[in-house]
């Protein structure tokens, strides 16, 4: 066959097609595949014992210590709230692990919510610029405020509630500055980050530091067989927000 | 450039309504001005309605700019003549609408100096990034397929052959944009009022309803301050074309209906219990709902009754019912009805603030303006000859 210029002028347009294409199609075998974490060298993960939780009634010292580690505003306006760790009453975070006539039983009882730096993101999947994306090596779910448009589409897709937005400049809003951690800027979305900053320097996250009393929170790798979260994941039942979304949550929770 | 001089030779009247525009869309760009500044806090918006008036006209105006295939689907693959006078009409539409779309998204970014990185970290995986793609291709298909048919018209010369096989990629490339924004929403775990497979054809059937609802009205404004007739043949065909797709969207509105009401299913219902009969106190989305419902089904008995959609004085007020009735699902009752209830439960108020009302004016005011000029240009080099 003889390839003319003109031919050839169209099959090159047509070669970033492809490699386009090939991409779009590695992504989404990629998104399909059960959760690739069996490569990982860790999977970081957390066990709440709300029996021990309950034990202190009123306790928000897990929530005091992210916020003063973080640097996150505080506005007294509940539509403009950013938060990565806070109490939620029970019933409305597991509406359907209770029946009708079991429903005073712990109704009213605050859950300490985070995001759960899930297995299979789907706030991942959806961001349009990589800004949040799972980290390789240990499972968490990162964000880049650097490169965050403030498009909010993973706020729409985390089924849990865990991102916040900037409505405005953070900044005035920040009761004691952690000079230590960065501030962010209005216009884009934040969440836990499991404290990556501390576990760099090998430490737990401040949430769990601050349970100490009680050792509500236990953290470790999800992966290790004999991790403190393993061990008591394997003794007592325990419950993941909305696991039948396939997205495979690492935050567990012990009733 | 290219034929713009004749958008600058007009009447008094011309004149005066574009001041008009350029007043509103520079009410918007203060308020614009003002969001820059202190950020999306100035909206409506909150922790629990993320996304409200900008997305929601986002999606509808994907709508609009989708049903210029309407035109050109029966003009070039059907040879139907009567479309020859309207189809540039419908492509600048197009043109316009996907420019409100663009407007639309980059107004409700956070961090609107950075929305390049979409470009600059292309992710396939993500849905908003072939929204990008789509709409990017399909405003350059129909900007460059107006200009071309524009450009042979003031010549008197047939379009060149090449633009035939663009002109038909124009007609899946527009079913692919509302696919895409679409599958925007009904991807996403959490999210079960958009979760449903009949999301893409619902938006399909709406943008057929909604846009050439849209065209009709302006080919009527045409014939009284333009002198321009498309033709009661052309009109009457796109009047059929709106009954068939608002018959198909009342279908699949009620499809979903039933579908989510038989089962039962709490986490599908409570969405459209709060649309519709309101959720924990929390009514004030539902007597919008109810008056798109009114007036989906005036629309339909209008339309379906031949004398009535034949009758010049009817045909008008249809085509407002059905135009206002889909902007009413659409940019109101779709986005917010997602959000509410909250993934835990809360059932939060959205109430656009002025400024942002004021913004999104000020974007209709562009596609006003586009559309306005674009159609001066069109009609002028059609009177040239």
């Amino acid at each position: 066959m003889k390839l003319t210029r003109k031919d050839f002028l169209r099959l090159s347009g047509l070669a970033p097609l492809a490699i386009v294409g090939t991409k779009a199609v590695r992504a989404f075998a990629d998104v399909a595949a059960p959760s690739a974490s069996a490569k990982n060298t860790k999977r970081w993960g957390m066990v709440i014992d709300l029996q021990k939780c309950r034990q202190k009634e009123g306790c928000d010292l897990c929530v005091k210590a992210c916020n003063t580690a973080h640097n996150i505003p505080q506005f007294p306006d509940k539509a403009h709230e950013v938060k990565w760790i806070w109490n939620q009453p029970f019933e409305s975070v597991f509406p359907f692990e209770q029946t009708d006539y079991t429903r005073q039983a712990y109704t009213g009882h605050p859950i300490p919510l985070l995001c759960n730096h899930c297995a299979n993101p789907p706030c991942v999947r959806v961001c349009p610029t990589q800004a949040t994306w799972k980290r390789k090596d240990d499972g968490i779910v990162m964000m880049d405020w650097h490169r965050c448009i403030g498009c909010r589409y993973c706020i729409a897709a985390c089924p849990y509630g865990s991102r916040s937005f900037n409505w405005q400049d953070p900044r005035p809003a920040i009761a004691t500055s952690n000079p230590d951690f960065p501030t962010r800027t209005k216009g884009v979305v934040e969440k836990c980050n499991f404290c990556e900053e501390r576990l760099a320097r090998g430490l737990r996250p401040a949430c769990v530091e601050a349970c100490k009393e009680e050792k509500a929170m236990v953290f470790g790798d999800l992966e290790d067989p004999d991790s403190e979260p393993r061990k008591l994941l394997r003794s007592r039942f325990a419950l993941q927000r909305e696991p039948e979304l396939g997205t495979s949550p690492s935050v567990y929770y012990l009733v | 450039m290219f034929m713009f001089e004749k958008a600058f030779v007009g009447s008094r009247r011309y004149w005066v309504w574009i001041l008009c525009l350029a007043g509103i869309i520079l009410a918007g760009f203060l308020c614009y001005l003002r969001q820059l500044t202190f950020g999306l806090v100035i909206t409506g918006l909150s922790r629990d309605v993320t996304w409200g008036l900008y997305i929601a006209q986002f999606t509808f105006f994907v709508g609009v700019a989708a049903s210029a295939v309407m035109v050109v689907l029966p003009y070039y693959l059907h040879d139907y003549k009567q479309f020859g006078r309207i189809t540039i009409l419908g492509e600048f539409l197009a043109v316009g609408a996907v420019t409100m779309c663009m407007l639309f998204v980059f107004v409700d970014m956070g961090q609107p100096s950075r929305v390049l990185n979409v470009l600059r970290y292309p992710t396939p995986w993500s849905l908003m990034f072939w929204d990008f793609v789509s709409l990017g291709g399909y405003l350059l298909l129909n900007v460059l397929i107006s200009l071309v048919m524009l450009g042979s018209e003031r010549q008197g010369v047939s379009p060149p052959r090449w633009i035939k096989p663009i002109i038909i990629l124009s007609i899946p490339w527009a079913v692919s944009i509302h696919t895409v924004t679409a599958f925007l929403y009904s991807g996403l775990p959490g999210r079960t009022f958009w979760m449903t497979a009949v999301l893409a054809p619902r938006f399909l059937a709406s943008a057929f309803a909604s846009g050439p609802a849209l065209l009709i009205l302006l080919c009527l404004v045409l014939r009284k301050v333009a002198r321009f007739d498309a033709g009661r043949e052309a009109i009457q065909q796109l009047g059929i074309i709106v009954a068939y797709a608002t018959v198909i969207n009342v279908f699949l509105v009620l499809v979903e209906t039933f579908t989510v009401f038989y089962s039962h299913i709490p986490e599908h219902i409570q969405h459209f219990q709060y649309v519709f009969l309101g959720l924990d106190g929390n009514y004030h989305l539902a007597p919008w709902m109810w008056l798109s419902v009114l007036l989906s089904v005036s629309a339909l008995v209008l339309l379906l009754v031949p004398k009535w959609r034949h009758s010049p004085r009817l045909l008008p007020v249809a085509c407002v019912f059905v135009f206002v009735s889909l902007w009413l699902d659409k940019g109101l009752g779709l986005i917010v009805g997602g959000f509410t209830p909250s993934p835990l439960g809360a059932v939060t108020t959205y109430t656009p603030t002025w400024p942002e009302a004021a913004i999104v004016l000020g974007v209709w005011g562009i596609g006003a303006l586009m559309i306005t000029v674009f159609y001066k240009i069109a009609l002028s080099v059609r009177e040239a000859h």
